[in-house]
Parts: structure tokens; sequence; C-alpha cells
């Protein structure tokens, strides 16, 4: 056996050192774990619903059964998982050490934020055993607020409890980026990972204060029965929705534009390239943030918005693709020419950009007026929205707890079975997705359990997919919790890649940096000697 | 690491330097200031809309605030921003009495305003006003206070009323519960100068209640012409 050194995971092991810690690395995992939870219940729920969708009838559970299911699986994946997912866990790992700062500008406030999120997420759950809820993610008045008979409440304070979480996070990111930059560190040196985390925080500090006070109104209506939304006292239902989407639309940018910026560190490393136009994208991530505010009304296309609304939001809805395309392309033109590995991270970003582009591309036929309304509220929606946020979102997720896993936890993942996954969750995801799309363009709505049967034979494709997912899933949680114990120690620089996370040992020191380090190169500079060190002193 | 001269006990472990702690400090506060604005934003824009929609109505529901006690009490809390501010002038000449003195007056004018509002909320329950099943008005139609328009003579106008006061109750709600958070504060202030924690150098605390209390002052701004000034001439 080797020596061992005190590092961030062994220098205290009470519960208490857990419990009561300040060091962003800790509350790193401790989030990881969190979401991992909430990221199964939400799996279960759509295992559940997708074993129901086999046949045309209603054979395991009855409507309201199947409704409070795919609530479930909304409220949880999106509020629960999602929205904290790469954030929380591989951001608050990372922005730090990759800024050369020995934590953020407010610990204590981030281990805050990890109890409010586990409040949240309690009271989400309790929603849950006691009898869930039925309104859909989306809460839409006045069901939520007047007729639905289900645990609406708790659910509603969950979420406005997760999202102070949220706050605090996004709020702690732009100040530690803007006050804790190691000497040398300019704006246009940072990783690109940093600027998309920058640009998602003021979606999170700008952004979540609105759908905190609009839930919170119709929990007070259902609480106080006051009708705010209830058009019975003369309330507007739409204004509801136009409040919703404010954020929620946003939301999805919350949710994809740290994943972008995953996919751009690992395009880098395993190209052996610097990002092609490296400001342009870390630009775009700003005008993704600030563009997303504006397109909110294109999901109410049918809700007797206003044609000329309608029309400036498509327009706007489709200056967002610019944004995007140009990640998209910048990433391809990175690719181009580079000495590609397609170890197990690679995959996951080489998957993303084709899954994102596919769903990116259908955002474009949603932002269409005339097609919107051919398949509002069908399968092709349910689809789109899921090569956006499973296929990028989660993809680079896992692509980044890959490429990072060494790094927090100090070991190797067996590669073999990594790249075996990588591709197992590929096939599953294109086979349980891609049908939706011509399911929903045949006309299959979101939202029912009961549906002719000419469409069965793609609700079976897509449970068979699910399936295959599942196991891919699986097959990741078993490799990486025996890698917890029998991984091969890894080095500081396993993946040979540049970035002030590299430089310090795996897993780091409480510190992060003995000496403050001085930043005197680029971002992703791969001409530099100190790519190709692999520096052993630390394990051997 | 010992505490030493240039590591001052005020200093965390993970700044460098009191600046970069204190600017720190300062830009946090003003990202939560941001997001508390669009956090009263949203109310705004759904007051807004309705009030638009229903001017009439708005129009006499706002009619039966007292205008009194809304400006009296607009008073006492601008007085309080002055007493907030003494207090933080207080901080950066290293005055701990001043500190203590100047905290406590703001606490007292902020008890006051709250005394103030919770007679008025006393008034409104007993007039039947607080929205819910309860909520009971009958306009007055001979007397001049409620003019015949298409919009008061709507069989749902005692509705439109009752959204006038859901809205005067969520939106002066929370701003009293962002005055009860700020007393809060101002008590762990208290504390924390009693026990000489602030100096000349380190005062960000005093500061940072300080922007937090002109902020609900603020809100008040805004909140007195949206709900009491709606048909004063």
């Amino acid at each position: 056996m080797t020596k061992s050194r005190t590092h961030y995971l062994n220098v205290n092991h009470t519960v208490g050192s857990w419990l009561f810690t300040v060091d962003h690395k800790r509350i790193g995992l401790m989030y990881l774990g969190t979401i991992l939870f909430f990221f199964l219940l939400g799996g279960i729920a759509a295992v559940l619903f997708r074993v129901e969708l086999m046949t045309p009838g209603s054979t395991l559970m009855e409507s309201e059964t199947y409704n409070r299911l795919f609530t479930m699986h909304g409220i949880t994946m999106i509020f629960f998982f999602l929205v904290p997912s790469i954030p929380a866990v591989l951001g608050n790992f990372l922005l730090p050490i990759m800024l050369g700062a020995k934590d953020l500008a407010f610990p204590k406030l981030n281990l805050a934020s990890w109890y409010v999120f586990t409040i949240g997420g309690l009271l989400g759950l309790g929603s849950i055993i006691f009898g869930g809820v039925d309104t859909g993610w989306t809460f839409y008045t006045p069901y939520s607020s007047t007729y639905a008979n289900s645990q609406v409440i708790l659910a509603a304070l969950g979420i406005f409890i997760a999202g102070f979480a949220s706050i605090m996070t996004g709020l702690n990111f732009i100040v530690t980026i803007h006050k804790m930059r190691a000497p040398g560190l300019t704006w246009f040196r940072l990783p690109l990972f940093v600027w998309a985390h920058y640009a998602t925080s003021i979606i999170i500090i700008l952004g979540t204060p609105v759908i905190a006070i609009t839930i919170l109104l119709v929990a007070i209506e259902r609480i106080f029965q006051v009708g705010i939304f209830d058009p019975a006292l003369g309330g507007d239902p739409v204004l509801f929705q136009h409040l919703f989407w404010f954020y929620s639309h946003p939301a999805v940018y919350i949710m994809i534009l740290p994943g972008m910026g995953v996919i751009s560190e690992i395009i880098a490393c395993f190209s052996r390239k610097r990002i092609f136009g490296y400001k342009v994208v870390a630009m775009s991530s700003l005008a993704i943030a600030i563009l997303g505010f504006f397109v909110w009304g294109h999901h109410m296309f049918v809700s007797s918005q206003s044609m000329y609304a309608g029309m400036v939001f498509s327009i706007l809805s489709f200056l967002v693709a610019i944004p995007s395309a140009i990640k998209v392309f910048n990433w391809t033109a990175t690719l181009y020419g580079g000495s590609i590995k397609l170890d197990t991270p690679m995959l996951y970003a080489l998957g993303f950009i084709g899954l994102f582009t596919i769903g990116g591309l259908t955002g474009l036929f949603l932002a269409t007026m005339a097609i919107n309304i051919h398949v509002h509220d069908t399968y092709f929606v349910v689809a789109h929205f899921h090569y956006v946020m499973v296929g990028g979102m989660v993809m680079a997720f896992f692509g980044g707890l890959h490429f990072w896993w060494p790094k927090m936890t100090g070991r190797h993942f067996s590669e073999m079975l990594g790249r075996i996954t990588a591709v197992v969750i590929f096939i599953g995801f294109n086979l349980t997705f891609f049908p939706q799309f011509i399911v929903g363009y045949l006309g299959m709505p979101r939202r029912y359990h009961i549906y002719p049967e000419e469409f069965q034979i793609f609700h079976v494709l897509s449970t068979a997919g699910a399936a295959v997912l599942a196991v891919g899933y699986l097959l990741m949680a078993a490799y990486l919790f025996h890698s917890l114990i029998l991984g091969k120690r890894s080095s500081r620089n396993p993946w040979k890649a540049i970035g002030l996370e590299w430089t310090i040992p795996s897993p780091p020191p409480t510190e992060n940096f003995i000496d403050t380090p001085v930043v005197d190169y680029e971002a992703y500079d791969y001409s530099l000697e100190r790519a190709y060190e692999d520096d052993e002193e630390d394990h051997s | 690491m010992s505490h030493d001269a240039s590591h001052p006990a005020h200093l965390a472990h993970h700044f460098d330097s009191p600046e970069q702690q204190n600017q720190s400090s300062s830009l946090g506060m003003w990202l939560f200031l941001a997001q508390e604005v669009m956090f009263f934003g949203g109310l705004f824009v759904a007051y807004a809309v309705y009030r638009f929609k229903y001017a009439d109505a708005f129009a006499v529901a706002s009619g039966h605030l007292s205008l009194f006690w809304g400006a009296v009490n607009t008073v006492v809390l601008i007085c309080s921003s002055l007493t907030m501010a003494l207090a933080v002038r207080c901080g950066q000449l290293g005055d701990k009495r001043g500190i203590i003195r100047y905290v406590v007056a703001t606490m007292i004018l902020a008890s006051v305003f709250l005394g103030i509002k919770g007679l008025e909320y006393a008034h409104k329950y007993e007039d039947q006003l607080v929205p819910g099943p309860q909520f009971e008005y009958v306009p007055d139609f001979d007397s001049y206070s409620v003019p015949v328009t298409a919009e008061t003579a709507d069989p749902n106008f005692a509705g439109h009323v009752q959204l006038f006061y859901s809205f005067y109750f969520v939106m002066t709600g929370l701003h009293a519960l962002h005055m009860v958070i700020g007393l809060g504060l101002m008590v762990w202030l208290i504390v924390k100068a009693a026990k000489n924690h602030f100096s000349s150098e380190y005062y960000t605390p005093v500061e940072m209640t300080g922007l937090y209390w002109h902020f609900v002052d603020i809100v008040w701004i805004f909140l007195f012409p949206l709900v009491y000034l709606v048909w004063r001439h």
C-alpha cells in the first residue's frame, strides 16, 4: 500500500463533518447523492407509465394514477434533478477550483442551499407520499388553484423552497466568478464551463423569483381561497401561463447551458485542441441567457394570446437558435483536425452534439406558429423536450461525471464498461424518444394513456427503449459504485487535460490549492507541454 | 495559520484580503436585491394587468383604505431608512454605541409601522374585506362613492373588488414579512455590536442590513401609490 495523503474525503470521517461542512467539494457530493435519489424516483415513475403505455387500453392503472405518475415524473425530474444537476454538483465541485479559489465566496450559504433544497425535496416527496399531484408539472390554473383534488400545496411549496436553493447557488457563483479569480485569470482565460455557469446564474437570479411568486400565488389561492387566477372572480388563468413560462422557458436554458459548458471542456480535451472561436462560444452563452427571457410566448400559441404577440415570440424563438447553433458548429470545428480519442466522456459529448442538434432543430418546428398548432400538446413536443433535456443535459451530466470522476473520487472506473454503457444509453435513448416524434406528428396527444390501436407499435418501441435506457443507467451505477471501492487510483491528470483542476491532486486537498496559482496561459492551450505531464508523485 | 496583522479575525479563510471579502459581500447583496426586485416585480405585473382590466373596481376598492394611516406609515418608514443610514455612518466611524442606538431606533420605527399595518388589517377584517369565502362587498351606488359605469354595474363587480384586496394583502403581507426578517437581522447586529465585532475596518453586516432595509423601504414607496392612491385626485 502507498502512504495515504490527506484530502477532502479522508480529512474527517464523522457524519457531522459532512452535515456541517462548508467545503464546496463535499457539498457538491451531498448534492450528487440527493439529486440521484430524485433521478431514481422520477425514473421509477417513468418506468411505471411506460409499461402502462404498451397497451392502448387502461391495463395497469386508472387515469387518476396515470396523471399522478407523469406529474411526479415531471416535477421530480425538472425541479429536483435537472435544474440542480450540473450546477449544484459539478459546478459546486469545480467552479472554485477552475478559478484558483479555496472555496465559493459564501461557503455557509452554499451549505444552507443544500439544506433548503433538501427541505424542498422532502416537501415534494411528501406530496407524492400523501397521494401525488395530478396537474402536470406545469400547474395550469384554474385547475391547480381551484379544482385539482390532490397535493398541489405541498408540491408548490416544495418547488418554491427548492427555488431558493437555486438562487443561493446562482448568487454564490456570480460573486465567486467576479471576485475570486486567481491572479492572471482574466475573463477570456476562463474555461467555458465557467462562462456557461455565469450565464446560467444570471438566468437563475432573474427568473427563479418569478416562478417563486407565481407558485406562491397558486398556493395562497388554494389555502385562503382568494382567487387571483380564478375566472369566477375575474381572475385570468392565462396570466398564470405568462408568469409560469417567463421562468419555465428560461429554466430550459438553466438546464442546458451548464451541459454546454461541460461539453466544451470534454471536446477540447479529447480533440487536444483549443475550442474553435472561444470568445464567440463564451458570448453565445450570454446571448442564450438574454434571448431566453423573450421567447416564453411560444408555449402559448393556442392559449388565446394575440396573433401579433405570437408572431413576435415566434421570431424571437428563431433567434435563440443562432447562439445555440454557434456552439454546435464551433464544437464541430474544434473536432476537425483534432487528434480525437473516444474515451467514455467523449462518447457522451459526441452523443450530446447529435441529440441536442435534433432536439434544437425540432424546436424550430415548434416555434413555427402553423406547425405548432398541428403538433401542439402532442408527443412531438415530448420527444423534442426529451432530446434536449435527456439527450442533451443528462448526456452532458454523465459525460461530466465520468470526466471528473477520477478527480472527485480519486478512482478510475472501468473504461471498457464505461464505453459500452455510453453506447447502450445512446441506443436506448433514441429507441425511446425517436418513435415519439412520429407518433406525435401522427396526432398522439401527450398526457393520455388510452389511445388508438394504430399508435401501439410506437409506444411498444418507446417502452422497449426505456428498458434499454434503464439497463444502461443501472450498469453505470454498478461500475461507478464498484470503482469507489476497487477502482484503480487516479493520478492528478488522467486525461492529460488543461485546466487548474488538473494541476491539483485527485482527490483534491480541502483547501484546493496550497499556494494561489498564477495563470499565464489561455484556456485549453493544448500546445503546452504540461498537458502531457502526468504527475505521479501524489500516489506513488 | 494564526491571525496576524495581515489576516484579521473577521477575514474568512478563503479570502485573500478584507477588500475582496467586503466587495464580495456587497456584490452578493446587490444580486440578492436584484432577485427581490424580480420577486416583487412578478407581483406588480399581475397587479398591473388586473388594475388595467378592472380600473373602476380597483379605484373603488382602494378608496376603502385609510389614506391617513398609509401616509403616516410612509413617513415612519422613510424615517427608519434615515436611522438605518445613520447606523451605517456610525459603523464607518467605528462608533459601536452609535450603531446600537440607531439600530434600536430603526427597530422602534419598524415596529410602529407593523403595528399600524396590523390595525389596518384588523379594520379590513371587521369590514369583511379580507378575501376568501367570508368576503362581502356591496357597492353603494346611491352615494357618489361608486359611479355607475359599465364596469361597476357588472354583476361580478364585488369579485373584482376582492381581487384588489387579494393583491393588497399579498403585497403588503410579503412586504411586512420582509420587515420582520429585517428586524431579525437587526437583533443580530445588536448582538454583534455588543460583542465588539465591529470596527471602522469591519462593519460589513451593518452596511448589508442597511442595503436590505433601504430596499424594503423602496418597495413600500412603490406599494403606497399602487394600493392607496388609485383614486385620489
